[in-house]
C-alpha cells in the first residue's frame, strides 16, 4: 500500500532522513518510532505530497507521489501534528469544505460529513466555532477531517500528542476501529501507543531506519530470552534449587529479602510455558507465591538501546528508572511488562 | 472550477465571520461617502453659480464628468490602504496556523487555490464597489447620468483591484506574518501609484516606462468610459504576473517548508 524506496530528504546541508526504505501493506497498522527530530514528520510529508524528496521515490497505492501526486492525495487522509483546523469556522461548515475539496461529490457531502461525525463522536460539537474546541475535541475533529474522503491510507503525525490520559485512551480506541478498513501510518515517540495499537513498529532515529518489526519480536529479538520477577514466601536455599531444576531456566538471583519472603529474578530461555511451570512448581511445594511478573525488555530499553549513544544513554538510565527498582514486585501475576509513560 | 470555487467560497465566508470584512467596509462607506458628498456640494454649487451666469439657457453640466468621475477616482486612493488589509492573511495565516497542510495535501492543484483566494478576496472587493453603486445610484433618482461610462469604470475599477489583489495575495505566500505581508503589499502598491509621477519632470525613456507600469494611470481611461486596449492589457498582464508569482511561490514553500 506505501512504499518507500531509498527517499532522501536535505534541508540545505541538514539531512532530515537519509535514505530510508520501508512498506507497509494494505490493512496494517504501522508504528512510526524515533525521538523528536528524528525525521517522522519529513517521512510523513513526504508521503503526503506536501514535501517533495530530495532523492528516492515514494507511492501510495500504487501511484507515485511525484508524478501522480493528485492520485496519491486522493487516497490519502492525512492529520498534521497540529490539526489544520480553521478557528472562524463551524465544525460542520469545516467538514463540509475539506469535503469539498477532498473531491466528494456534493450531493454525497452531508452523509459523509454526518458519517464522520459520528465515527469520532463529534456529532455534539457540529455547530460550535473550532477555535472554541478543547484540545481533545480539535484532535478528533482533525481525524474526522483525515476520514472524510474514506482514504486507503491513513497517515496520522502524533495523533495523541497533548491529550490528557482518558482523551488519549479514546484517540486510541478511534486509531484501532479504523484498523482493517484503512492501511494506518501513525507517528509517535511514546512508546506505550505503539505497543498497544500497532501490529508493526518501524524505528527511526536521525533520518535512519534502525528496526522494523512488530512489537513482540523486537523485543524478543533484542534480548532472546525472558526474565521473571517472584515474590516467593519460603526457605530460601530450598525455594532457589526448586526454580534452578526447571529447564529453561538459566539464573536464579536473590533480589530482595524481607518479613521471611523473597523476590527472585530468574532469568530463562524464551518459553511459553515458563510462568505457568515456576507456579505450579512454587504452590506445588506448599510455598506462598505473593507475586510474579514478566520482566521483558519494554519497548522503552529497545528505543533507548536502539536509538541512543552512550551518553544519551547513560542520562536516560537516569531518568528512567530500573523498572525493577521502582515496580512494586508483588504485582499481579500476568502483567505486562510495559511501564507508565515518560510524559 | 468547483475547486475554485469552494476555496473563494470560504476565503469570502471568512471574510464575514471575522471583523475584517465589516471594518473594510464600514470604512470604505464612511470615506467613499464623503469623497461623494463633497463632489456633489461642489457640483451643486458650481452649477448654481453657472446657472446664474449664463441664465436659464446654459445647457446642464455635466453629473458623469463633475461628480461620478471625482469620486470613483478618489476611490482608488482608498484601495491604497484597503487592499492590504484584504489580501494580507490570505496564505499568511494559513502558513502560521498550519492549515496550508491540508490544502498542500489535498487533491488539489496549485492554481486551484491561488485563484481560488483570488476570486475569494476580490468578491469581497466587489462588495466595496457594491457600496459605490449604492452612492452614486441617489443620483438616478433626480438626474439622468449616462450609465455606460459608469459601468466601464466600475469595470475599470475591478480590473485594477483585481491587480492589487494579485499583487497582495504573492505577497503574502512570501512570509507567515501578517504585519510583514500587509506592510509589504502596502509599499508595492503605494510604489506602482507614484511611480508615474517622474514623467511629469522628464521625459526619457525610464519614465515613459514608469508611467506605463503605474498602476493609476491606466484607469484614467476607463474611468473617461473608453476601454484601451493598453490598459486593458496592463491590468489582465497584472493579474496574471500576481498569480504566477504567487504559483511559483508556493512551490517553493513546498521545497523549504
Amino acid at each position: 500500500m506505501i512504499q518507500v524506496e531509498g527517499v532522501t530528504k536535505r534541508y540545505g546541508p541538514k539531512t532530515a532522513v537519509s535514505n530510508i526504505s520501508f512498506e507497509v501493506e494494505r490493512g496494517e497498522i504501522v508504528g512510526f518510532l524515533g525521538p523528536n527530530g528524528a525525521g517522522k514528520t519529513t517521512t510523513m510529508r513526504i508521503l503526503t505530497g506536501f514535501l517533495p524528496p530530495t532523492q528516492g521515490t515514494a507511492s501510495v497505492a500504487g501511484f507515485d507521489v511525484g508524478k501522480s501526486p493528485i492520485e496519491v492525495k486522493r487516497r490519502i487522509g492525512y492529520l498534521p501534528e497540529a490539526p489544520p483546523l480553521y478557528p472562524e469556522m463551524e465544525v460542520g461548515d469545516y467538514l463540509r469544505f475539506v469535503a469539498a475539496i477532498k473531491r466528494i461529490p456534493n450531493k454525497e457531502i452531508a452523509r459523509r460529513v454526518d458519517a464522520v461525525l459520528e465515527r469520532t463522536a463529534t456529532g455534539a460539537v457540529r455547530d460550535l466555532l473550532v477555535g472554541k474546541l478543547s484540545k481533545g475535541y480539535r484532535q478528533r475533529v482533525g481525524l474526522a477531517q483525515a476520514l472524510i474522503h474514506s482514504p486507503e491510507v491513513l497517515v496520522l503525525d502524533e495523533p495523541t500528542s497533548g491529550l490528557d490520559p482518558k482523551q488519549i485512551i479514546e484517540v486510541r480506541g478511534l486509531i484501532r476501529s479504523l484498523a482493517g478498513e484503512h492501511t494506518i501510518l501513525l507517528s509517535t515517540h511514546i512508546l506505550p501507543e505503539v505497543a498497544g495499537t500497532c501490529g508493526r513498529v518501524i524505528i527511526i532515529n536521525e533520518g535512519r531506519i534502525e528496526a522494523s518489526d512488530t512489537p513482540e519480536n523486537l523485543t524478543a529479538q533484542l534480548q532472546g530470552a525472558d526474565s521473571l520477577l517472584l515474590d516467593i514466601d519460603g526457605p530460601a536455599e530450598q525455594v532457589r534449587e526448586r526454580l534452578e531444576l526447571d529447564l529453561a531456566v538459566r539464573k536464579v538471583v536473590e533480589q530482595e529479602a524481607r518479613n521471611g519472603r523473597t523476590v527472585w529474578r530468574v532469568e530463562a530461555d524464551k518459553d511459553e510455558n515458563l510462568t505457568r511451570r515456576l507456579a505450579e512448581a512454587v504452590v506445588t511445594s506448599g510455598w506462598g507465591l505473593y507475586g510474579m511478573r514478566s520482566l521483558g525488555l519494554s519497548l522503552e530499553d529497545i528505543f533507548l538501546k536502539l536509538t541512543s549513544d552512550e551518553s544519551a544513554a547513560a542520562q536516560a538510565e537516569e531518568e528512567i528508572p530500573e523498572p525493577v527498582a521502582e515496580s512494586d514486585p508483588t504485582a499481579d501475576e500476568g502483567s505486562e511488562s510495559g511501564e507508565g509513560e515518560d510524559e | 472550477m468547483r475547486n475554485i470555487w469552494t476555496i473563494a467560497m470560504r476565503e469570502f465566508k471568512v471574510y464575514f465571520t471575522s471583523p475584517i470584512a465589516y471594518i473594510v467596509l464600514a470604512m470604505f462607506a464612511v470615506v467613499f461617502g464623503y469623497f461623494f458628498t463633497a463632489g456633489l456640494a461642489f457640483f451643486m454649487d458650481y452649477s448654481a453659480s453657472v446657472q446664474a451666469q449664463g441664465g436659464a439657457g446654459a445647457p446642464p453640466l455635466n453629473v458623469n464628468q463633475f461628480v461620478i468621475e471625482p469620486s470613483l477616482g478618489n476611490m482608488s486612493i482608498v484601495l491604497l490602504f484597503l487592499m492590504p488589509m484584504i489580501t494580507m492573511r490570505l496564505f499568511a495565516e494559513e502558513q502560521r496556523s498550519g492549515t496550508i497542510e491540508l490544502l498542500l495535501t489535498s487533491p488539489l492543484q496549485d492554481y486551484h487555490i491561488i485563484c481560488g483566494k483570488w476570486l475569494g478576496a476580490l468578491l469581497l472587493y466587489a462588495c466595496l464597489l457594491l457600496v459605490a453603486v449604492l452612492n452614486i445610484s441617489v443620483l438616478f433618482l433626480y438626474t439622468t447620468p449616462d450609465w455606460k461610462p459608469l459601468l466601464v469604470s466600475l469595470l475599470g475599477l475591478l480590473l485594477m483591484g483585481g491587480s492589487m489583489i494579485a499583487i497582495g495575495t504573492f505577497l503574502s505566500t512570501l512570509t507567515r506574518n501578517q504585519i510583514v505581508a500587509g506592510a509589504l503589499t502596502f509599499g508595492v502598491l503605494l510604489l506602482l501609484w507614484v511611480l508615474n509621477w517622474i514623467s511629469s519632470y522628464e521625459t526619457s525613456t525610464f519614465s515613459r516606462l514608469c508611467e506605463y507600469l503605474a498602476i493609476s494611470p491606466h484607469f484614467e481611461q476607463f474611468s473617461k468610459g473608453v476601454i484601451e486596449l493598453k490598459d486593458l492589457l496592463y491590468y489582465i498582464s497584472a493579474i496574471s504576473l500576481g498569480l504566477f508569482l504567487s504559483k511559483r511561490s508556493l512551490e517553493a514553500l513546498r521545497w523549504k517548508a
